[in-house]
């Protein structure tokens, strides 16, 4: 959720149950100002908590002009005092996939890994243990890159691609229809498109080349990852993964409020085909 | 000499020019694209409003001032007056100069009709305006209009633009503005119309020629749509100047689009709002009524605050205390809870109520309010156990009533474990759940034992219907209400909790260890409690006690012995794990106590069951303790000492950290004695049955040789 409108987006997105404390969001709404002083950056996003057993990690986001360019993500322990994560690589994210569990709470936290490593040792192989170490930092990063990369949304129209490449935010950008509100068509992923090129030929033709430029939610892999509800009547639409149990969406139809924030755990839900 | 006139002409033009303004504006009230200048000429004055009439009415005192200068100014009109007289309808000539001047402001309608007057051209009246100052920001649309006034049929001249960007500011050139107005009117005329009368003044010059030939271009209409790029371009600056975007040429596109969506939108208004609104209607009537409900109640006021009393939980202020910790759904909806709550407790009658929380679904929500009736008071009960224990014996029956024809199955299902009583064990309090506050509260029903055994073994998402069926396996003995309700029943044993010594056993209780069923679970608050320091409240888990029964692995929170007479037989009834199968004993399954602290509870791979918090650093001193489950994420506890409440939201999932595997069916049974008459056998092949059949017949032929054999005895015998 943009930090100018942390307010009325936490009131929004109040619904899922998990907010912030009010001292929480006296202290985001002034650091977040500062941090986007400091680092220069055009808008700043309130990425959302992960719940950790000792500490909870804030996380925000900070963007350049370009909306689609790597975002830079930074955590606090105390909503007042914001460090720069590093970028997530692949060789993260493939570590990632061993370590299960709730995440601590402190970032210098390391788990501990025993693999099984095939060493050459002249002629003899054998399989030696080696305990690899992760720092809960790293698997910090790798989660949010991604929960990122899999549940963060916007709504259609709400940036558009200019000829010349970067991406902006789209000013006249007034609001999905109530009846565009309920499809999930209408809702894009966050991020580079990866499945774009595989529509065919006919299915392009119909994409408007400046506002269709990402992938849609339709063919998202479990059918039916999200559970898209209105509240209030059908004056807020709230769109909840169940992947990523925690990350809520929330748009107010016909209006330019629209955001995402995850409180979570910060684990996927493995179990997702099971449960529906 | 026209200066004495002139204030005379220019009441009358005036005059004139209110008519022909008003007929003007009654030509464009009729077409959407003449409504733009009309709201924009009020705003865009920059002298007021009554610039804008100014601006019209500006034709008769141009004249005047160019009356005033004696170069081209009464050549101007008088060469024109012929003219623009054969084409003015409205306005009335008293005097040939006059109506000269007159012509400037009366528009023949005949002219507006056919000419096209939004036209985006550039500011035209400045120059006829006696500021100096520049006037860009004039609506185009007076501009034109003006423009339109002077297209009366006047001299032809070269050049539209040029002059009058040269010419724009100086009051001097008001003359030769006039001069090129009346060329340009007529070279617009000539555009649009038949030769017009005027036209025949001079050659059309090359350049005028191309213009005429770009504005006819500009004017075509599309096939497609019936707009023209001319309109469609004053249109949208038109709106560019009325809203005065920042960076407008980045949104151009942008207000294109919107302008061509403006023409359509209006008509669908009526039909399509309607339709999509209405859910909001109704769930804003619904919720008004919750907040009228007060007021209807005057009469029985008096016994309900009686009763009421203990009834309705301070939801406002446990809110607030939640939303120290972060948990909480905002203040709105939990007032309208707290209204809808009430509504509950007085349509039904409540001891005491609180509010449980809330479960969110796939497509709706649940909030869940956990209910005590009051004594003798809730007699409604379902028959589900029935329903249960017949679909567990159907089969033995079944299978009873062949008994003749068929093997019998000596299986025999286990025996259903009751249901608890209401008020004890899993069933003590009643839960009712509604969508949303202002819906209607449902009642759940009371959970069984097999629901909450089977409850552990899936994992499902709830839809937010609560009729809808659970399709698992095992499968589960209910469909989503009695899913719902079990998993209430493991959230509130797994996660309510209450500091030390807030709740305490009741006096005539005997001791902790006396397994008699139903004695253990009754606590009373303690009139004493003290309170504890919050301090200790976050450091030691053993200052929370849970203060609701702990459910067995049978389902239940009392032990229910299943074995009666035949002890031997209820051998296989049973449903528990790590049983020793003695035939006259089933060891007891005994749970934590009542009020055991929470640092008894076991440890998730190394995690620990709980977390606790103070709601913040920076104010310890009013902050309160906040427990989080880890087991059951979204269950939370927050105490200040001296109160204390439970509350959860989440999806109503137990945490694991391995992932969840569906249990294996179990192995095939062995239903019937093995014995030949089940036994399969292979049929015979042929060759055997050859054999076997040769074999029969050799065994009656050797029987018949026999049999002839004495007979032939006989016979002989005989002889």
């Amino acid at each position: 959720m943009d930090a100018d409108s942390l307010l009325l987006s936490l009131e929004l997105a109040s619904g899922s149950g998990q907010g912030l404390s009010p001292d929480r969001r006296a202290s985001l709404l002034t650091s977040l100002m500062l941090v986007k002083r400091d680092y220069r950056y055009d808008r700043v996003l309130f990425w959302g908590r992960i719940l950790g057993l000792v500490a909870d990690y804030y996380i925000a986001q900070g963007l350049s002009e370009d909306q689609l360019a790597p975002r830079k993500t930074l955590y606090s322990l105390n909503c007042t005092e914001w460090s720069l994560l590093p970028p997530a690589t692949e060789e993260m994210v493939a570590q990632l996939s061993v370590v299960k569990g709730r995440f601590m709470g402190d970032p210098s936290y390391e788990y501990e890994h025993t693999e099984l490593q095939k060493v050459n040792e002249g002629e003899k192989v054998f399989e030696e243990e080696i305990v690899v170490q992760i720092k809960e930092e790293t698997r910090l990063v790798s989660v949010i890159d991604q929960i990122d990369k899999a549940v963060a949304i916007i709504p259609r129209g709400a940036l558009f691609k200019t000829p010349f490449g970067p991406t902006h935010v789209n000013r006249t950008f007034e609001g999905l229809s109530l009846s565009e509100a309920k499809k999930l068509s209408s809702y894009f992923h966050f991020r580079e498109p990866v499945e774009l090129k595989n529509k065919t030929l006919l299915e392009k033709a119909d994409l408007d080349p400046s506002l269709d430029f990402m992938d849609s939610l339709e063919h998202d892999i479990p059918k039916g990852s999200w559970s898209i509800q209105m509240e209030r009547g059908n004056a807020l639409v709230v769109l909840r993964s169940l992947l990523w149990p925690g990350l809520t969406f929330y748009h107010a139809p016909r209006t330019k409020h629209y955001g995402y924030i995850y409180v979570g755990t910060g684990e996927k839900n493995m179990d997702l085909p099971f449960m529906l | 000499m026209e200066d004495s006139t002139s204030p005379k002409q220019e009441k009358e033009n005036q005059e004139e020019l209110g008519e022909a303004r008003r007929s003007w504006e009654g030509k464009t009230a009729a077409s959407p694209q003449y409504s733009e200048p009309e709201s924009s000429e009020p705003l865009e004055a920059k002298q007021g409003p009554e610039t804008v009439r100014q601006s019209r009415s500006s034709r008769p005192w141009s004249p005047q001032s160019r009356a005033r200068t004696p170069l081209g100014g009464p050549a101007g009109p008088e060469t024109s007056a012929p003219a623009p007289l054969s084409l003015r309808e409205p306005s009335s000539t008293p005097s040939p100069p006059a109506p000269a001047r007159q012509d400037l402001a009366a528009p023949p309608q005949s002219h507006r009709t056919t000419s096209v007057i939004p036209e985006a051209g550039t500011p035209y009246p400045d120059p006829l305006e006696q500021s100096s100052d520049k006037r860009e920001s004039i609506p185009l649309h007076t501009s034109q209009s003006e423009r339109n006034t002077f297209q009366q049929s006047q001299q032809p001249k070269p050049h539209l633009c040029g002059p009058r960007d040269v010419s724009y500011n100086n009051a001097k050139q008001k003359e030769l503005r006039f001069d090129v107005f009346q060329e340009a009117d007529s070279n617009s005329d000539c555009d649009l119309q038949l030769p017009a009368p005027g036209g025949s003044e001079g050659a059309p010059s090359m350049l005028e020629t191309t213009i005429q030939n770009a504005k006819a271009y500009l004017l075509k209409t599309s096939s497609k749509s019936g707009f023209n790029l001319y309109d469609h371009l004053s249109n949208m600056l038109t709106k560019i100047l009325n809203e005065r975007p920042e960076n407008a040429v980045d949104i151009f596109e942008n207000i294109s689009q919107d302008v061509k969506m403006a023409h359509f939108s209006k008509k669908f208004d009526a039909l399509h709002n309607e339709n999509e609104m209405l859910p909001t209607y109704e769930i804003a009537e619904k919720q008004k009524a919750l907040f009228l409900q007060g007021h209807l109640e005057g009469v029985d006021q008096e016994l309900e605050d009686e009763i009421a009393e203990n009834a309705l939980p301070n939801v406002m202020e446990s809110a607030f205390y939640f939303e120290q910790a972060g948990v909480g759904l905002g203040t709105d909806e939990t007032y309208r809870i707290f209204l809808a709550l009430k509504q509950l407790t007085d349509t039904h009658p409540i001891q005491r109520c609180r509010f449980w929380g809330k479960i969110l679904g796939l497509e709706m929500n649940y909030i869940v309010a956990e209910v005590e009736f009051r004594e003798g008071e809730d007699e409604e009960e379902v028959e589900e156990e029935d329903v249960a224990e017949e679909r567990d014996n159907g089969e033995s029956e079944a299978d009873e009533d062949e008994e003749d024809e068929l093997p019998k199955s000596f299986y025999k299902a286990p025996q259903a474990i009751p249901k608890e009583e209401s008020r004890t064990g899993a069933n003590k309090y009643v839960y009712f759940v509604c969508n949303e506050p202002g819906r209607p509260w449902v009642k759940l029903p009371p959970v069984i034992p097999a629901q909450i055994v089977i409850a552990r073994k899936i994992k499902k998402f709830f839809t937010g219907r609560l009729d809808a069926p659970i399709i698992s396996y095992p499968p589960f003995p209910g469909n989503e209400s009695n899913y719902l309700r079990a998993q209430i029943a493991r959230i509130s044993a797994g996660t309510h909790v209450s500091p030390l010594g807030f709740y305490q056993f009741g006096e005539e209780e005997g001791e902790e260890e006396e397994e008699v069923e139903g004695g253990q679970n009754s606590f009373e608050e303690n009139p004493d409690f003290e309170g504890i320091q919050v301090i200790d409240l976050v450091e030691s888990l053993s200052n929370w006690v849970h203060h609701v029964q702990h459910i067995l692995s049978q389902g239940r929170c009392n032990w229910f012995n299943s074995i009666q007479k035949n002890e031997e037989e209820e051998e296989e009834g049973e449903e528990e794990d790590e049983e020793k199968e003695e035939p006259d004993y089933i060891e007891q399954e005994v749970g934590p106590p009542l009020l055991t602290p929470i640092s008894e509870d076991l440890e998730i791979q190394n995690i620990p069951p709980w977390t606790t918090r103070l709601s913040s650093n920076l104010i310890p001193q009013y902050a309160i303790a906040v427990l989080q489950s880890n087991l059951w994420p979204g269950a939370y506890a927050f105490s200040n000492g001296k109160k204390f409440e439970n509350f959860y939201i989440g999806w109503g999932h137990k945490y694991s950290p391995d992932n969840y595997t569906p249990p294996v069916p179990p192995p095939v049974y062995q239903e019937y004695p093995s014995g030949p008459e089940i036994t399969e056998m292979d049929d015979p092949s042929v060759e055997e049955e050859q054999a076997f059949r040769a074999a029969q017949e050799a065994v009656l032929l050797a029987a018949e040789n026999e049999e002839s054999e004495e007979d032939e005895d006989e016979e002989d015998d005989y002889d």
